[in-house]
């Protein structure tokens, strides 16, 4: 039971990690960086460090995000392009 | 039971591995500032990652008292995951200091590109693009590179 959850939260941290490479959107990679923080968060808690679960899932997931956000927006590659854009 | 657990320890140490991989790739490889910091993201995710489970033991729970007692079963290792609980607020604030820096960079220079960023510091300050050495004001040319023409 506890393997298939580290498996599976596993799985979804790598998937997760490489679209943050290799994804071209900004406002996509930063939600797969999201992604990544809350499996890691999960598998924190698998690994019996409820605390440790929680500050990840609270700063990394929630205060990164924003920062990021606000950078994105600052830089000016925060936008929703629609197709007629490209 | 030990099967187990070494399984999940082996998976834990694949993931925590592989992350801290992506990340060093990311920012060797990239050239765009905010990917490099998304790299660094990661490579601190997977360092966080591999100090969890070293701490880990199987078949233990957390290291938390219970009504004020110690639980009966063993506990997981607790000094690094209090070393990790800092350094994932450590991370934000690195994180945050960094892209500071990207928007001060950005508002100076209109690119995020590191190659062209190394151009424009290099034609603004008049030092060379590879090495950053200063180039020489008169023409007489005082560089190593004429030095070492006439050593011979």
């Amino acid at each position: 039971m506890l393997v298939w959850v580290v498996l599976i939260s596993v799985v979804v941290m790598l998937v997760a990690a490489v679209a943050v490479l290799f994804l071209k959107d900004f406002l996509a990679v930063t939600a797969a960086a999201s992604v990544v923080s809350l499996a890691l968060s999960v598998l924190f808690v698998a690994l019996q460090a409820p605390d440790v679960a929680l500050a990840e899932a609270a700063v990394g997931a929630g205060v990164s995000s924003v920062i990021f956000a606000l950078t994105l927006r600052r830089v000016g590659l925060w936008k929703l392009e629609t197709k007629k854009d490209k | 039971m030990t099967e187990e657990t070494t399984l999940v320890d082996f998976i834990s140490y694949v993931g925590a591995i592989s992350l801290i991989l992506l990340g060093i790739f990311a920012m060797v490889t990239f050239r765009h500032l905010i990917r490099i910091i998304f790299g660094l993201m990661l490579l601190e995710a997977g360092v966080n990652l591999f100090l969890i489970t070293i701490g880990y033991r199987g078949g233990a729970v957390a290291p938390i008292l219970v009504n004020g007692e110690l639980p009966t079963a063993a506990m997981v290792d607790p000094i690094p995951q209090a070393l990790v609980l800092t350094a994932i607020v450590i991370g934000v604030g690195v994180q945050a200091l960094a892209l500071a820096l990207v928007i001060k960079t950005y508002k100076a220079y209109g690119t995020l590109d590191t190659q062209i960023l190394a151009q424009k510091i290099a034609e603004e300050t008049g030092t060379k693009l590879i090495d950053g050495i200063p180039t020489p004001i008169s023409d007489t040319g005082t560089g190593l590179e004429e030095s070492l023409s006439t050593k011979p």
